[in-house]
């Protein structure tokens, strides 16, 4: 269930990875932009669930197209790794301007709680269900993009050989625009479905941020069905570190996951670039 | 007023020589290391526990500080030397994020989110507080120039020309029959030690650590102050945490000149400011005030770049 929530955004760090090829440390603010975007429509505006999510999607959307085109697009010729740390000061920026607006409260959703159902000796949240199935959806979508649509399909283009994209006349800033848009968008959609389940605060996004990364890596980076493999597995091994491991510590299991893959396995499950 | 200038340079030495540890990591080696919380963490929480439940004296603390973080140092090189700078941003972050939590939830440790008060300060009672803030200075000032003088030593060294072949390229380092792991788990080593003496001194002149003192906001400043500085020039990471002092000085009479806003909106626009500077430093002046002399091209190269042939300049000097 986790793991499903956990592949939204872990996709668009991947999306973003794969075509503009610098680590976008921003994802962990851009959820959390994401959530209060959702939060507003949903409290402030009265909106269910769904079209909320989709403000959260749009809003992240925009604000990580905007925010990349001033702050970290000029730094791109510098490279990957200049882009990178400007991105980590990004996310900071971006923290800091949601805590100007809205304060460091957390917040919660206008949604009805739910009993668990049980059966079989397990418990199972209707919530989770949903945000999985919500998650699914979003999933689903992009899939059908990057599939059938032209604008996908020149997306991948570029991820896999930008010379030869190039070439071909495909226009490399505007797919790295709607990369971008689609990349932080489902960022901010994953913000929203996490905030679901957790709460709403300026650090809603860099709680998770080492479980996304642990996704992207483990599938590898670049890779979006890696990405989903990966936050399946870094789902499935939070929740059986509950065992031996006090809650709190969840996050930690994906960095040991990320430090197992890169020892044996440097390019992920189903990455090709690595070191 | 004087102690609040000596407690301003406390800090500032204290970043001066988180900078300088990371000067030996990515401005010598060319590795980026976003872990420095981490490492500044080790050093804290070492020093304190070691002085204050074990009664160590405070010199033998920070020499045992050095040497908990240099050793995590180590092993964290030892798995990840071989990624590249992206996969060593995550990870590093990851280990400083990690260390954050173990702090946070291992409360017979570490007491928690309270975090850990009353660490021995040296001759703290003895001092009225005016003369142990000029002390602490003093002392802190004098292993900034120690670290200082030392590393611009390492600097000019063999070992430090061979780092610097490392960061240019990495696979004529190796074919000129360097051992490129070796050297650069050394120099991560070096700087995660340097990184815990900075967490040893701070926890010893503030007298308190917590886990919510140790996030990627000081890793950030860190990199800013190296950025502003010039990196791959040991003057330049003790220049920068002297610029960076005064830039978060300058944003803290914000709150005067804006008193509409309140103590959290000016915390959080003196927290943005520092992002917006580095962006921009990032942007104007990648090669910070004083840019390191020998640098012959972009540390950054990416693969496109290195395999483009006979860039003028660009030689193996020294390697």
């Amino acid at each position: 269930m986790e793991g499903a929530v956990l592949a939204v955004p872990a996709i668009g760090f991947n999306a973003v990875y794969a075509v503009l090829r610098f680590a976008n440390f921003a994802v962990a603010s851009i959820a959390t932009v994401g959530a209060f975007a959702g939060w507003v429509a949903n409290t402030a505006l009265g909106w269910p669930v769904a079209p909320s999510l989709l403000a959260a999607f749009v809003v992240a959307g925009v604000v990580g197209v905007v925010t990349d085109e001033v702050a970290l697009r000029p730094l791109r010729p510098s490279g990957a790794l200049t882009t990178a740390i400007a991105s980590v000061a990004l996310a900071i920026i971006l923290e800091n301007a949601i805590r100007f607006g809205f304060g460091n409260d957390p917040r919660g959703y206008d949604v009805a709680v739910y009993r668990d159902w049980r059966g079989f000796g397990l418990h199972v949240g209707p919530q989770q269900v949903r945000d999985a199935g919500a998650a699914m959806v979003a999933m689903a979508a992009l899939f059908g993009f990057l599939a059938f649509t032209r604008a996908g399909k020149t997306m991948r283009a570029v991820a896999d050989n930008p010379m030869l994209a190039s070439l071909k006349g495909i226009d490399a800033v505007r797919i790295a625009q709607i990369a971008s848009f689609i990349g932080l968008g489902l960022t901010g959609f994953g913000g929203m479905l996490i905030a679901l389940d957790t709460q709403v605060d300026p650090l809603t996004g860099f709680r998770v941020l080492l479980s996304v990364f642990a996704a992207a890596v483990l599938g590898g980076l670049g890779s979006i069905p890696g990405a989903v493999a990966g936050a399946f597995l870094i789902g499935i091994g939070q929740e059986m570190s509950l065992l031996v491991l006090p809650a709190t510590y969840r996050g930690a299991v994906g960095f040991l996951a990320i430090l197992l893959m890169l020892s044996f396995r440097p390019t992920g499950l189903l990455g090709q670039r690595a070191s | 007023m004087t102690a609040y200038l000596a407690s301003l340079l406390v800090f500032a030495g204290i970043n001066a020589l988180l900078a300088l540890g990371l000067n030996v990591v990515w401005g010598l080696g060319g590795m980026i290391n976003l872990g420095l919380a981490g490492f500044f963490a080790l050093g804290a929480y070492a020093s304190a526990l070691l002085s204050l439940r074990l009664g160590w004296p405070m010199p033998l603390a920070g020499l045992a500080a050095v040497a908990v973080a240099a050793a995590a140092g180590t092993v964290l090189a030892a798995v990840t030397a071989r990624l590249k700078g992206d996969y060593l941003a995550l990870v590093t972050l990851g280990f400083a994020q990690v260390m954050q939590l173990v702090a946070a939830n291992e409360r017979w440790l570490t007491n928690g989110t309270d975090g850990i008060s009353g660490v021995p300060g040296p001759w703290r009672s003895a001092l009225s507080p005016m003369q142990f803030d000029l002390l602490c200075m003093a002392l802190c000032w004098g292993l900034v120039v120690v670290c200082w003088a030392g590393l611009a030593r390492l600097g000019s060294s063999p070992f430090a020309r061979v780092l610097r072949a490392i960061r240019e390229d990495e696979m004529v380092a190796e074919v000129a029959g360097k051992p490129v792991l070796w050297f650069k788990i050394r120099a991560f080593a070096l700087g995660a030690g340097v990184s815990g003496l900075a967490g040893s001194v701070y926890v010893h002149f503030n007298g308190y650590v917590a886990p919510d003192s140790l996030d990627v906001l000081l890793t950030l400043n860190v990199v800013l102050a190296l950025t502003l500085g010039g990196t791959g020039r040991m003057a330049g990471a003790v220049v920068g945490a002297l610029l960076l002092e005064a830039l978060t000085e300058g944003t803290r009479f914000m709150g005067g000149v804006l008193p509409a806003l309140s103590p959290v909106q000016v915390a959080s626009l003196r927290e943005a400011v520092i992002g917006v500077v580095l962006i921009l430093v990032l942007r104007l002046r990648p090669q910070g005030v004083l840019p390191e002399t020998s640098r012959i091209l972009d540390l950054e190269a990416d693969d496109d770049e290195r395999s483009r042939i006979a860039v003028p300049g660009r030689t193996l000097r020294g390697a």
